[in-house]
């Protein structure tokens, strides 16, 4: 089985480190793992993505058109990858930023106001964290648990301070989304 | 060793290290920078060189004088920094002294832009600079194989006296993977007997690219060609998948092999009976098993991220006894494995045929399809 999922939004939300969280998370687990950043003149527009593979077999392409899940983190993510989410998967908005709703009905949609979210739980900064625990309440493809230990294990030394907060950020996105998540209509 | 989370371009830069890299000279550009980076911080925390040179030219003139004098050493560089090195190179290849190159491909011509391309293999394969010389071309597909490659282009450089490039791109030397790296191996202690360490009693030694007496430049030519025929016998690498029963035959290197791979799995899926050759070794190239393939093949279709360069050697492996079709994308463009496989469906629905050049095949659907 193999899911791939991209995070989108700006530079500065921790758009690639949540990547990076999700790639240790699943090496950790003992799964084949890719992790591939934008690095190109985009970036220099302020746009930031990621895609991020997990398998159990033997890795392909590391990009795809059609990822299983995307988290946006802004309005130009939404407008880009909103409709190139593959049917019945799971699309997670960061409806502080998205200025819109989401329009696809045949995809899941969990939309968290994760910035504010965010700052109600002491750090800005820690809204990308809060949209992965979204996205791994409704796609399972790893446990909190599993990225709380990556969170533990992989977070760099200056950063250490925060895993206690990311933690929380985590299980705080996880538990809004049961409450917010819009299903796929079937096809 | 534990399997870590590496980025192509630091897991080649440790990969060297561990290999006992004893002299690394250079000059940043992206998608390059992050091996340059890496080495700048490591190298001198080891005790060894670590220079940024004011150009290329002088990072590969730099790399030529330490390689006289027996170390280890190597440079890495993309496309534009690569070119301006090309001068050096023939003088390395005409000197017969070992070095490693590390190019990440970006995309060309010229300036060009920074996206993930094939568009060097012409310029590395057939050796680059000016005079009869090849170098051993490797190229990794995965973080893995970018670590384990380096580690071998060091062994062949030595073992053959001679350049070895590992040829990636800027998606291999960008994304991260989980990885082994090799044990750290003692920095070599011993010269070899042809270094120039000072000839204070001994016979003095030799290292020259110039022969004037066209006689004695044969008889060179003749030595590289030697130890060319060797590496041909015994370097050649290459990776097979599903191709026990397939009757059609996708041959790509790289990032470009890779997904093809993805694009190879979903093919089988529909029940298509297709599998996938990806060269490791550029040069040497996988000729015969290309040929071998032949009898089983009933049609080629080469994937590469340039205009068909790659797809001239595997013509000349095929000659003629199987059609071959290409598909290609420019410029810095990474395929999509839908479009690959696209391709794959193509070639089943209509097969190419042996009298159509490929390349031209390719280029007329291509300009229907604008």
């Amino acid at each position: 089985m193999q899911v791939e999922i991209i995070i989108a939004g700006f530079g500065g939300q921790g758009i690639l480190f949540a990547g990076q969280i999700l790639a240790y998370a699943a090496m950790d687990a003992g799964k084949n793992v890719t992790w591939f950043p934008s690095y190109g003149p985009e970036m220099r527009g302020g746009t930031a993505n990621c895609t991020v593979i997990i398998s159990d077999e033997e890795i392909g392409s590391p990009l795809v058109r059609h990822p299983r899940a995307a988290i946006v983190m802004n309005r130009p993510s939404l407008d880009k990858y909103e409709p190139l989410v593959q049917p019945g998967g799971v699309l997670v908005v960061n409806a502080s930023m998205a200025g819109r709703a989401a329009e696809r009905t045949d995809v899941e949609v969990v939309a968290l106001p994760a910035n504010e979210m965010a700052e109600a739980l002491g750090d800005r900064r820690l809204a990308n964290m809060i949209l992965v625990g979204a996205l791994l309440a409704r796609l399972p493809v790893l446990t909190l648990e599993q990225v709380e230990h990556a969170l533990r294990e992989h977070m760099p030394g200056r950063h250490r301070h925060l895993i206690e907060r990311n933690i929380r950020a985590l299980q705080e996105g996880a538990r809004a989304a049961q409450a917010a998540f819009t299903p796929a209509m079937p096809g | 060793m534990p399997r870590e989370l590496l980025k192509g371009n630091e897991a080649m830069a440790e990969a060297a290290i561990r290999a006992g890299v004893e002299a690394y000279f250079g000059y940043p550009i992206t998608p390059q920078t992050e091996l340059l980076e890496y080495m700048a911080r490591r190298m001198p925390e080891l005790g060894r060189v670590f220079v940024q040179a004011e150009s290329e030219i002088a990072a590969i003139n730099m790399v030529y004088g330490a390689a006289c004098t027996g170390a280890r050493v190597m440079t890495s560089s993309s496309g534009p920094g690569i070119s301006l090195m090309m001068e050096g190179l023939s003088y390395i290849a005409g000197t017969e002294v070992p070095c490693v190159i590390i190019d990440v491909m970006r995309g060309g011509p010229g300036l060009g832009n920074i996206a993930p391309s094939q568009g060097d293999y012409h310029q590395i394969v057939r050796g680059g600079g000016h005079g009869d010389y090849r170098v051993i071309t490797l190229a990794p597909a995965t973080v893995q194989e970018a670590i384990d490659l380096t580690v071998l282009a060091f062994d062949l450089a030595e073992k053959y006296r001679t350049i070895a490039v590992v040829l990636t791109d800027g998606s291999i030397g960008q994304m991260m993977e989980p990885a082994e790296l090799p044990p750290m191996r003692e920095v070599p202690r011993t010269r070899p007997e042809w270094a120039v360490t000072g000839a204070q009693g001994r016979p003095r030694r030799v290292l020259t690219s110039i022969y004037l007496d066209p006689y004695e430049e044969e008889k060179t030519n003749q030595r590289l060609l030697e130890r060319w025929r060797q590496i041909q016998a015994h370097e050649v690498r290459y990776r097979e998948y599903y191709l026990d029963d397939a009757e059609i035959v996708v041959v790509g290197f790289g990032i470009a092999g890779r997904v093809a791979l993805s694009a190879v799995r979903a093919a089988r899926a529909e029940g298509i009976r297709v599998g996938l050759l990806r060269p490791i070794t550029l040069s040497p190239f996988p000729y015969a098993a290309i040929e071998a393939l032949c009898r089983q093949a009933r049609a080629f279709l080469v994937v590469e991220m340039n205009a068909g360069q790659m797809l001239e050697d595997v013509m000349l492996a095929v000659a003629r006894r199987v059609p071959v079709a290409f598909y290609g994308r420019m410029g810095g463009v990474v395929p999509f494995p839908d479009e690959i496989l696209e391709e794959i469906r193509r070639v089943v629905r209509q097969p190419p045929r042996l009298e159509e050049d490929p390349r031209e095949a390719w280029f007329q659907r291509w300009s229907l399809a604008r």
